[in-house]
């Protein structure tokens, strides 16, 4: 761990902030892609009418 | 071949599903490379301390930030002139990652800002423009969701996109036009002179590649989750209808 001096709460803290909202940000595109992906597969399996 | 083919959904699909993994491992490998090099090897600032070592986040993604709103505005334009629902779609799905990107921006910006400025915040004239730019997207997002009708809500958010263009190259450009406020000049710049060090700029420069595979494979995947709702959405009112 580098010496970030009296400043390491502030270099701390925007990493922490940073890396959790990209991570966030990936989790819930990842979760949405997998979920409307599910919805199309069972309304594609359905019968059709008409 | 012509670029056209890729506003067919089907082919837009398989396209970006052979591009996603390489695009996945260039934003992992550039992401985690530049960050590790930029925290744990690079050195303190004379002036800024440790605190410099901020930048590697705030400027990729002040970057993407604008660039992205630039991107749905190309993205609107195609919709206007050309019609064609990927690129609307594509618009739509890349509004939650600059918003994100701004907020990013806005959230290192103010943690950077209070040791150096002694504020976490000035109404200074990029700061301003960024947070509208901001309230931009969240209006964007919230038109796309208020309206049920996918080729209005195109439509309308399009003309939202153009108005709010202002604002990103506003934001841009602000430091460069207005010599008032507390924000410095750009930090990357072609002049030696005003450039920032070696030292920094190569971790920085890796660090933006990895910001841009990441937003590039973001609006794929969401763009194809877009794809997939609306036609989801078509099915559900086709089988009402019948």
């Amino acid at each position: 761990m580098p010496d970030l001096g009296s400043y390491a709460v502030y270099v701390i803290g925007a990493y922490a902030v940073s890396l959790g909202l990209i991570g966030a940000l990936v989790w819930a595109s990842v979760a949405r892609a997998r979920k409307v992906r599910a919805q199309l597969e069972e309304v594609e399996r359905r019968p059709r009418h008409g | 071949m012509s670029i056209w083919e890729y506003a067919n959904p089907v082919k837009f699909i398989r396209t970006t599903d052979r591009l996603l993994p390489w695009l996945w491992g260039v934003a992992i490998a550039c992401l985690g490379a530049g960050l590790i090099w930029g925290f744990f090897f690079t050195p303190d600032d004379f002036r800024q301390g440790s605190t410099v070592k901020i930048i590697y986040l705030h400027v990729p993604a002040a970057l993407m930030a604008i660039n992205a709103w630039l991107m749905m505005l190309v993205a609107s334009l195609i919709w206007i002139v050309r019609r064609h629902h990927v690129s609307a779609l594509a618009a739509r799905a890349a509004a939650p990652v600059g918003a994100v990107m701004t907020v990013i921006a806005l959230a290192t910006g103010a943690i950077w800002g209070q040791p150096m400025w002694g504020t976490w915040w000035a109404w200074d004239p990029r700061l301003t423009s960024f947070l509208i730019l901001f309230l931009f997207y969240l209006g964007y997002m919230a038109l796309w969701e208020a309206i049920e009708n996918d080729d209005t809500a195109a439509d309308l958010t399009s003309i939202l996109c153009l108005v709010g263009s202002v604002f990103a190259l506003l934001s841009r450009y602000a430091v460069l036009f207005w010599n008032q406020g507390l924000h410095q000049g750009a930090s990357l710049s072609m002049d030696a002179e005003e450039n920032v060090a070696d030292v920094f700029w190569y971790p920085l420069l890796v660090c933006i590649a990895g910001f841009v595979a990441l937003f590039v494979a973001l609006v794929f995947l969401r763009t194809q989750t877009e794809i997939r709702a609306r036609r989801t959405r078509a099915l559900r009112l086709r089988e009402r209808m019948a």
